[in-house]
């Protein structure tokens, strides 16, 4: 395994709040070599969206992050803003959830693409939108010249997630973080985007951290896959290992949530019940056990670590993982 | 197949280019404004009687071809005092509000995305400001540093700076949560640059629409401080101290209050009406919702 690319140590976000603080994320450790994927998995606010925020160093002003996170070995915590600054763009890029609200609505594509080459790379303005049309035809828009022209609110879902994907990779980041990039579109694009952006990772042989909460959306576009629930990293494998032999029943429970193309019609969605723990308040055993079916007393009791029992490769946390 | 992809080329070339309506009032509103400044930019050249030699013979004449709209109380023509009278009030109700729009957004772009103790320090700040009785402060400083044009534009857009700070704090703070700000950010912009490119252009638009509003008042205001006699020093003409001064004849001549009275009025309904119908035409968000 070559150096790291960002190796993530110990992380931990609290975030102040009335009721005292609440751990988004829970001492998460994760390693990404350079050119490689890694899906992250779970359900709506198991901290999936804080662990990209603290990558990237956008957390909240209130936010504590504890543990270390290294980028190209560099501790991300002690740069200064302007050397942070300077490795946003052209080493760590990001996709948001929503292309409704990650473009400005009153500028052009084209200024929005032009200003951040120009920003990054020191382009003078017509090379730049040379570059930006060329950008708009990669990420598969059509007359790419003339949408450089028009505003956000001109162009459709798919389109504007396309033009926040050009934008991101304008600088040819080592690192694209995409948060949800297709849970706000359409069912019919959403393989569309996720094919774009696999096809660009592979192209630019940059690596690629998708965050998502549909175990089928990393399922045949990454190399690894962690899944999270209340903070924690739950599961971790090589993605082709995870769907063969899943050892956590969280993990299992998700890929039974899916809805199947080959069951029968009125089959009703195997939902998991209850709701994820309460995160100000922390449980001393598994945090899934109150909603695990195979949890036992001993679950309630004592946190399982994430370990490799078997050497295989394949992370889980869990007592009485499954067969 | 060829009509249709000829189709989606004109569609993708202008898709924006349906023609938005303009309204008669519109043009109405604007051809006023613009014969009123220009008839204040070129009051020097036009062949107007002097607006203020004294014509103790012709006191409050009616119209003639000499004097269109008649003489006031002096026997100064009036026609010749509303235009003179235009240049000061326009010249007040444009750059008084500049001042606010200036320092004003300035102050409130800084409070709505630093926050922290910047923000506290500027809100406490225009919070005494908006406290302060605005007559009063218009009392002292043409008290203390003299009636002029400077010293009254001065007062007047100091005065406005509360409201646009706030206006142009509360779309910076909502505008900073959104997630283009922080698309900015994950993409290494300076702060600088997210405030200049992402939020000034997007925080102008409420500020354009609330400054042609700005304009409306600072008319009306000055008109009432001139009413007052604190306005323009005398024999200058403005349309407040006419008012005030036609006040005195009411019975004997209207006209001489309501001219200007109705000249304010269809200048400020004017600003009010193009700042409305502009907002409306030029918010690129119109279209999102």
């Amino acid at each position: 395994m070559s150096e790291p690319l960002l190796s993530i140590e110990g992380v931990s976000v609290d975030l102040p709040t009335p009721r005292g603080p609440l751990r988004a994320v829970d001492k998460v450790d994760l390693a990404l070599a350079p050119g490689r994927t890694l899906g992250v998995v779970g359900e709506s606010g198991c901290g999936k969206t804080m662990l990209s925020r603290a990558i990237l160093q956008l957390l909240p002003k209130r936010a504590k992050l504890g543990g270390r996170i290294l980028f190209q070995g560099q501790d991300m915590a002690s740069l200064s803003a302007e050397a942070l600054r300077r490795l946003r763009g052209p080493e760590l890029a990001v996709v948001f959830q929503d292309p409704m609200t990650s473009l400005n609505p009153v500028l052009t594509i084209g200024t929005q693409i032009v200003e951040t080459l120009q920003a990054h790379l020191g382009m003078d303005t017509s090379a730049a939108a040379k570059r930006g049309a060329e950008l708009l035809a990669a990420v598969g828009i059509p007359a790419p010249e003339q949408r450089l022209r028009q505003y956000p609110h001109q162009l459709s879902g798919g389109m504007r997630q396309r033009v926040a994907i050009a934008i991101a990779l304008s600088c040819e980041p080592k690192l694209l973080i995409a948060d949800e990039p297709t849970t706000a579109l359409d069912v019919t694009i959403q393989a569309q985007i996720l094919d774009l952006l696999a096809r660009e990772q592979k192209r630019r042989h940059m690596a690629m951290i998708l965050i998502t909460h549909d175990l089928g959306v990393v399922a045949g576009r990454t190399d690894e896959v962690a899944v999270m629930y209340a903070g924690r990293i739950v599961e971790r494998a090589p993605t082709a290992e995870l769907f063969a032999r899943m050892r956590m029943p969280y993990t299992q429970a998700l890929l039974a949530a899916l809805p199947r193309l080959d069951s029968p019609p009125h089959t009703a969605l195997p939902a998991i019940g209850g709701r994820p723990p309460d995160p100000t308040r922390p449980l001393p055993g598994c945090s899934f056990a109150p909603r695990c079916r195979y949890a036992e007393s001993d679950c309630r009791d004592v946190k399982p670590a994430l370990a490799d029992p078997d050497k295989a490769g394949a992370f889980y946390a869990c007592w009485h993982p499954l067969p | 197949m060829v009509a249709l992809e000829a189709d989606v080329e004109s569609a993708v070339a202008a898709p924006a280019a349906r023609r938005r309506r303009v309204g008669p009032l519109f043009i109405a509103a604007i051809a006023w404004i613009a014969l009123i400044a220009s008839a204040a930019i070129f009051a020097g050249v036009l062949p107007l009687p002097s607006p203020t030699e004294i014509d103790m013979l012709g006191k409050r004449a009616p119209p003639s071809a000499e004097h269109w709209l008649g003489n006031d109380a002096l026997g100064r023509d009036v026609l010749s005092r509303l235009i003179f009278g235009a240049r000061f009030s326009l010249t007040v109700g444009l750059l008084a509000p500049v001042i606010g729009i200036v320092v004003g957004g300035f102050l409130g772009m800084m409070a709505g995305y630093f926050r922290g103790r910047l923000e506290t320090f500027i809100v406490g700040g225009m919070d005494v400001l908006l406290a302060f009785p605005p007559l009063v402060l218009a009392l002292a400083v043409t008290a203390y540093l003299g009636q002029s044009l400077a010293n009254l534009t001065f007062v007047l857009g100091v005065l406005g700076i509360p409201a646009f700070t706030r206006v142009a704090r509360a779309v910076t703070l909502s505008l900073s949560e959104r997630e283009f700000v922080t698309a900015a950010r994950a993409l290494g912009a300076t702060h600088s640059r997210i405030l200049l490119r992402e939020l000034l252009p997007n925080v102008m638009l409420p500020l354009l629409a609330f400054f042609l509003l700005g304009v409306a008042v600072t008319i009306v205001v000055e008109g009432a401080l001139s009413f007052l006699g604190l306005g323009v020093p005398p024999p200058a003409p403005s349309w407040g101290s006419m008012i005030g001064e036609g006040r005195e004849s009411l019975d004997l001549a209207p006209q001489l209050a309501f001219l200007p009275a109705g000249f304010m009025f269809a200048t400020v309904l004017a600003f009010n009406i193009v700042g409305d119908t502009l907002r409306a035409l030029t918010d690129p968000r119109a279209g999102k919702l």
